[in-house]
């Protein structure tokens, strides 16, 4: 067999291919956007990047139920976007198998929060498989499927940032025959009106009483035993650790951790001397280990937030950790704004004005950062123009100052336009500012609904964010530049006047993905007076040395925002 | 083995652990190799955990226990020392990158001399690899990856034949021999 080192992510690709899904949607969200940019590489599985995640997995039902097997992928957040079909989509249940994958981001690298996505097996009542590496990862999806099938039910499979993130080595196998498509009306099954949905709820106990049966059975789920003194239960990568940690214990390793194994949990119980539940963040194990009676250490001495590693298992079961200490005043380097980062431009004009604004997720939520100190929130994706609308409609004239939010393009697309709706049909004052860098930057440059192309390369219509927009009911909506700085601070300066729903298309590509835009710029250090203007710009390629500005010529791409902004002209 | 390397984002870190996991299974073993992507990479520190053996359960590397680091800035090497084994080697670039808060003057830089005695106040072996500027003669400071590849190729147990094979596999045809020049030229950076 050949075997390829890969990342989970990868092999969450590899084994939906294998495992002949044909059809997969997603939305962008780290750390599981590599698992679609992956897939739609191989041959004969239609990809695409939907709207957003509640779109993808409504599109993923709808292929399932036209009998393909199908795939949503999204980050932990993502799920929450589309936890309303997730719960009928067990109720329904599948034709051709549906899975969804969800990347859950412990010690939040990339996130807003680190939930435990594990909880909605739980409450939708749909299986939960967590791999511990790469080989499970592949592995694991094509078990989602046959369960999928078997149970009439979709399969959530959790990954955590780790497994997604982390390469090891898999063997790779060929792609399975599935059956061709085919779609039925099915009345009671896929129309949930109250009188069918009482049946598919009671339809739904006896498939999980079925699938109760098959997690006290299922290989997933096993048990290695050691040294009986300690008896080990765990998931995902905690598994790698506690395995490092303790190579000689018996370890009970869940790789289907709901519906939970009850029986077999006792059964380990009952042959070790002491148990213990290593899982990350939140007590999903262990909550059901205790509800059996049994004793069990767990979150009463491991961290209840954050990633678990081997150092911390150790120091928590007493063994000896390492003496050497980190050096502890050393310069952070916190993630910035790329050099001519258009939205370095927006943020500028923003300063120094009497304003409320409501940021949103990007980029761009950088901008709430020194030296910008732009935005007053980060709450979840489109929250930004609510958020906006909360506060206006809470201070009416209470407060002069005015409301603005911003949000990027591809948040716009995937949950801003009911919200400027919203400030359209309840009339509030809220100037909407979209930070529209054509791409999906924060993920890695993925293409959206205005970007004229597809995930598989096709071209496409590019939803003109001026006519939706004028659509939605804003007569005010301008387009700006947000290079030529004064012109944007004086558009926004003219709407925050009207006392009306407004909108600023705030345009210019990503400087990552568009031409440079100019030679490096250069200071004239007989002219620059030292006054430190350009630095308010938080340009990366902005330094100041022996009280004069300075340009790294590697890092400028020539944008030319800190010529305007130099008061003494500077900088050419 | 446990390898640590550490960087800025956008110096070429994940290329170069790529290659070194890469060729760790065509060696016929077993690999492990983590990082984060995503919101960490933009401009921030980047690290990448790889261990290659037998049999790898853990992903991730712990404090301590790293028989070799690989740091292609000095800040980024100080930061990640305490994960070094009592007798492992750190192999470092002494090219200096100020953060952003930093450039800002929002907050002190540590002067690059005062990093440097860290450096030799706890550790007995250390070797300082000037791979950026070997780049930058060599016409291009994106290979800085590579060269420090070919200087910690000397600590490693591997064939030249296995590094050459990979770079062909990992990189884009039109650079594979700007690396593999840059990669000798780390090698010669560094005494057998
Ligand atoms: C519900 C949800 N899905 C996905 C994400 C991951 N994510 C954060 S911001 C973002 C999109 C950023 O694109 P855009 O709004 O165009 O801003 P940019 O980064 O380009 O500035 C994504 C996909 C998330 N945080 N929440």
């Amino acid at each position: 067999m050949n075997r390829a080192l890969l990342t989970g992510d990868e092999a969450v690709a590899r084994g939906a291919w294998e495992a002949g899904c044909r059809f997969a949607a997603a939305y962008p969200g780290t750390p599981s956007t590599e698992i679609l940019e992956s897939l739609a590489t191989y041959p004969d599985v239609y990809c695409e990047w939907s709207v957003n995640e509640k779109v993808a997995l409504e599109a993923a039902i709808g292929a399932s139920l036209a009998g393909v097997r199908s795939l949503a992928v999204m980050k932990h957040v993502g799920l929450n976007v589309a936890a309303d079909p997730l719960f009928s989509a067990a109720y329904i249940g599948v034709r051709g198998g549906l899975v969804i994958v969800t990347a859950d981001d412990p010690g939040m690298h990339s996130s807003q929060n680190e939930q435990d996505n594990r909880f909605y097996g739980l409450m939708a009542k749909i299986p939960v498989l967590c791999p511990a590496d790469s080989q499970e990862a592949k592995d694991f999806i094509k078990s989602a499927y046959i369960i999928s099938e078997q149970f009439d039910i979709p399969v959530l499979l959790r990954l955590t940032t780790r497994i997604a993130h982390s390469a090891s080595v898999v063997g790779l196998e060929d792609r399975a025959e599935t059956a061709p498509p085919n779609y039925e009306k099915q009345l009671q099954k896929t129309v949930l009106l109250p009188a069918f949905a009482r049946l598919r709820h009671r339809e739904l106990i006896l498939r999980f009483d079925r699938l109760q049966a098959f997690t006290e059975k299922t290989p997933l789920n096993r048990i290695e035993w050691g040294n009986p003194e300690l008896g080990i239960i765990c998931d995902g990568v905690a598994y790698q650790y506690a395995r490092e940690v303790f190579p000689d214990a018996s370890f009970l390793k869940l790789g289907m951790v709901y519906p939970f194994p009850a029986g077999l949990v006792r059964q380990f119980a009952e042959r070790v001397r002491r148990l213990a539940v290593i899982e990350e963040v939140d007590p999903f194990i262990e909550l059901q280990v205790r509800a059996l009676g049994l004793t069990v250490t767990g979150k009463d001495t491991l961290p209840r937030t954050g990633e678990l590693t081997p150092a911390i298992i150790r120091a928590v079961f007493g063994q000896q950790i390492s003496e050497h200490k980190a050096e502890i005043d050393l310069p952070n380097r916190p993630p910035a704004l790329c050099p001519g980062c258009p939205h370095l431009g927006l943020f500028y004009a923003l300063q120094r004005q009497n304003i409320i604004i409501g940021g949103d997720i990007g980029c761009y939520t950088l901008g709430a950062l020194p030296p910008h100190n732009g935005l007053d929130t980060c709450i979840d994706m489109g929250a930004s123009i609510t958020f906006a609308h909360g506060v206006d409609k809470a201070l009416a004239n209470q407060d002069p100052r005015s409301r603005i939010a911003v949000i990027g393009d591809s948040t716009f697309f995937h949950s801003g336009i009911t919200g400027l709706l919203n400030v359209v049909y309840n009339q509030s004052n809220v100037i909407t500012i979209i930070a529209d860098n054509r791409t999906t930057g924060m993920t890695g440059h993925q293409d959206h609904p205005g970007t004229g192309r597809t995930l598989m390369g096709k071209e496409t219509v590019a939803i003109d964010l001026e006519q939706l927009c004028r659509a939605c009911g804003i007569t005010e909506v301008v387009r700006v530049d947000p290079y030529l700085i004064k012109e944007t601070r004086n558009t926004i300066r003219r709407l925050l006047n009207i006392k009306k729903p407004a909108v600023v298309i705030s345009q210019r590509s990503c400087a990552l993905i568009s031409a440079r835009p100019g030679a490096p710029k250069k200071v004239d250090a007989e002219i620059c007076s030292g006054c430190r203007s350009c630095l308010a710009l938080g340009c990366p390629a902005l330094s100041f040395e022996q009280e004069k500005a300075l340009i790294i010529s590697t890092a400028c791409i020539g944008c030319g925002m800190c010529v305007e902004i130099c008061p003494k002209g500077a900088i050419l | 083995m446990n390898l640590l390397v550490c960087g800025v984002g956008g110096q070429g870190v994940l290329l170069f652990s790529d290659i070194l996991a890469q060729l760790a299974l065509t060696a016929g073993l077993d690999v492990k190799k983590s990082e984060v992507h995503g919101m960490a990479q933009r401009g921030g520190s980047v690290t990448s955990h790889i261990r290659w053996g037998e049999k790898i359960h853990s992903p991730l590397i712990e404090e301590g226990t790293a028989d070799i680091i690989v740091a292609f800035e000095l800040l980024e090497a100080v930061r990640y020392l305490h994960f070094l084994a009592p007798a492992g080697w750190l192999i470092y670039d002494p090219l200096t990158i100020a953060p952003l808060p930093v450039q800002l003057g929002l907050v002190e830089q540590i002067a690059s001399e005062e990093l440097e005695k860290r450096i030799q106040n706890r550790l007995k072996k250390s070797l300082a690899v000037r791979a950026f500027d070997t780049a930058r003669t060599l016409g291009n400071p994106r290979v800085q990856n590579t060269v420090m590849l070919g200087a910690v190729s000397r600590l490693l147990e591997f064939p030249d034949d296995l590094y050459y094979q990979t770079i062909k596999q990992l990189v884009k045809p039109q650079f594979v021999e700007a690396n593999i020049l840059a990669f000798r030229r780390g090698q010669e950076l560094v005494s057998k």
